[in-house]
């Protein structure tokens, strides 16, 4: 069976990843990654009252892409955008009980992805958009 | 779940009769083969017998051609530093294929901090070598060119008879990397022309820990590793008994069976390159029929191939190979499949099956059925 040093939870969001897909009336959708690189996520959010009430993504990448894709979906849930926004790559790592060295950088952009949605729901005018 | 194993190329089993032939030398026969009396005498025998049979697999004119080393990777180094640096009389130049294993590529670069000019010979986007580019680019300087019988990573089977007329109108040494291709397809050495050749143990079944270096007579070269000059003085250190044993009985199988399991192998992967074909966007790497009997190669559009191998490992027990760079130390993709011209993107999505004794055709549906499911299930994963 695999190792690659992957800890159990990493192979198990690998394995069964959580609010996978997209949302299509999302208030904010962040894009991070390059298909050159190996690696391209795309974040959607659903936010009423700043809180962050659905999150789906989709991930092309290796096994800690896709991992940690499905970890700051279940993070975020529910959290405030501005709490949101300050879950790191750590924060995500740490939550995966680790991630090999090599992986900590080039496929641990999941965090990145949901900032960029978060910047892309403030940037349409956050809350302002509630009721329309 | 019953395991699947298709990695061959990255390890495989040792054959239980090498494993019941060699035991003896771990446990009763462990002389050592420098000393004088009895128990040394009969190791020495046993390896002079393994010397015999390596021979023969490949056709060599005596014996002696054949020295061992500890793996293809330390016989690729002596075949190329050792003829590079005896010869630099001659010249200073060295050449090898875009797709030769990094143990060719590495020692050609460090031969280049020496003031040594490399040169690298193209392949097209099947794999062979571009023989014209080679004609170009030997000149009488160039003391050893390095070109691979076959290719790990997509099968492609060079034309070396022809590489080996090119290489010795215009420049000195031909060295063949054989690893992939020993025990698989029938070698020889003296029909196909070839100078220095690597073999390794491992990968036909024999134990790891031990590999061989053909060398034609009057090749000169000097040795990488000086001490007490064991193997000609060209490879010093005390003898791995049991692993050279092993490797000597592991030719003698593959020269016996070689040609009956290739054919029973070949039959398998066929119907893999069928079925797996089928799936949309998917592709064959490598040639489509000038291939080694038990590789099947592929790149599948908008997935990843590290993703592919946990799926297949996790998920259905199967274990493949992939040259994506997310699977890989430097988290470059396999220069391989960069050197057929396939963008980075491209080869991100590759898988490599090497079938070996265990395989049966039987199991082609189950493989087929998993790699389907497999690839289905990450492009639902991908936003491409």
């Amino acid at each position: 069976m695999a190792q690659i040093g992957y800890s159990k939870k990493v192979l198990d969001h690998f394995m069964n990843p959580r609010n996978v897909g997209t949302i299509e009336d999302a208030d904010g959708y962040g894009k991070v990654g390059n298909p050159v690189c190996g690696d391209l996520m795309e974040m959607y959010i659903k936010v009423k009252d700043d809180i962050i009430i659905d999150i789906k993504f989709k991930t092309f990448g290796c096994g800690s892409a896709i991992a940690t894709s499905s970890m700051v979906t279940e993070m975020a849930k529910g959290m405030h955008v501005d709490e949101a926004l300050k879950l790191t790559r750590n924060d995500v790592a740490d939550e995966l009980e680790g991630l090999p060295p090599v992986k900590m950088h080039c496929s641990n952009l999941a965090a990145d992805a949901l900032h960029a949605a978060i910047k892309d729901y403030k940037k349409k005018g956050g809350e302002t958009k509630e009721g329309q | 779940m019953k395991r699947i194993y298709l990695d061959h190329a990255s390890a495989m089993p040792v054959d239980p009769r090498v494993l019941a032939f060699a035991e003896r030398y771990l446990k009763s026969d462990f002389g050592n083969p420098s000393s004088l009396h009895s128990a040394g005498l009969t190791a020495k025998t046993a390896i002079e017998d393994a010397r015999k049979k390596i021979a023969e697999l490949i056709n060599a004119e005596k014996e002696t051609c054949i020295i061992f080393t500890g793996c293809a990777t330390e016989s690729n180094n002596l075949a190329i530093k050792g003829t590079a640096l005896r010869n630099m009389g001659k010249g200073k130049k060295v050449a090898a294929s875009a797709i030769e294993h990094i143990s060719v590529i590495n020692p050609m670069k460090e031969l280049q901090k020496s003031g040594f000019e490399f040169t690298v010979i193209p392949v097209d986007s099947i794999g062979m070598v571009d023989v014209e580019k080679l004609n170009d680019s030997l000149t009488k300087d160039t003391t050893v060119t390095s070109i691979m019988y076959a290719n790990s990573e997509i099968g492609t089977i060079e034309p070396i008879k022809k590489i080996s007329e090119i290489v010795h109108q215009k420049a000195l040494y031909l060295h063949v990397d054989a690893t992939a291709a020993a025990g698989r397809i029938p070698i020889d050495v003296q029909n196909d022309g070839i100078d220095l050749l690597t073999l390794s143990s491992n990968d036909m079944y024999g134990p790891q820990g031990v590999g061989t270096l053909y060398i034609k007579p009057g090749v000169r070269l000097q040795t990488v590793l000086p001490g007490g000059g064991q193997e000609r003085g060209l490879r010093s250190g005390t003898e791995n008994i049991f692993a050279i044993v092993g490797m000597g009985e592991a030719a003698r199988i593959a020269k016996d069976e070689m040609r009956q399991e290739s054919e029973r192998l070949e039959e398998i992967r066929d119907k893999l390159i069928d079925e797996i074909t089928k799936i949309e966007e998917s592709y064959l790497t490598g040639h489509p029929n000038q291939r080694l009997p038990h590789h099947a190669s592929f790149r599948f559009s908008g997935i990843e191939g590290e993703s592919i191998l946990l799926n297949m490992d996790m998920r259905h027990n199967i274990q493949i190979a992939t040259g994506s760079a997310c699977s890989s130390k430097t988290l470059e993709p396999s220069h391989v499949l960069l050197a057929i011209g396939l963008k980075h993107e491209e080869a991100h999505g590759s898988m490599v099956i090497t079938l070996g004794q265990s395989n049966r055709l039987e199991e082609v549906p189950k493989i087929t059925e998993a790699v389907k499911e497999t690839i289905e299930r990450l492009r639902q994963l991908s936003p491409l």
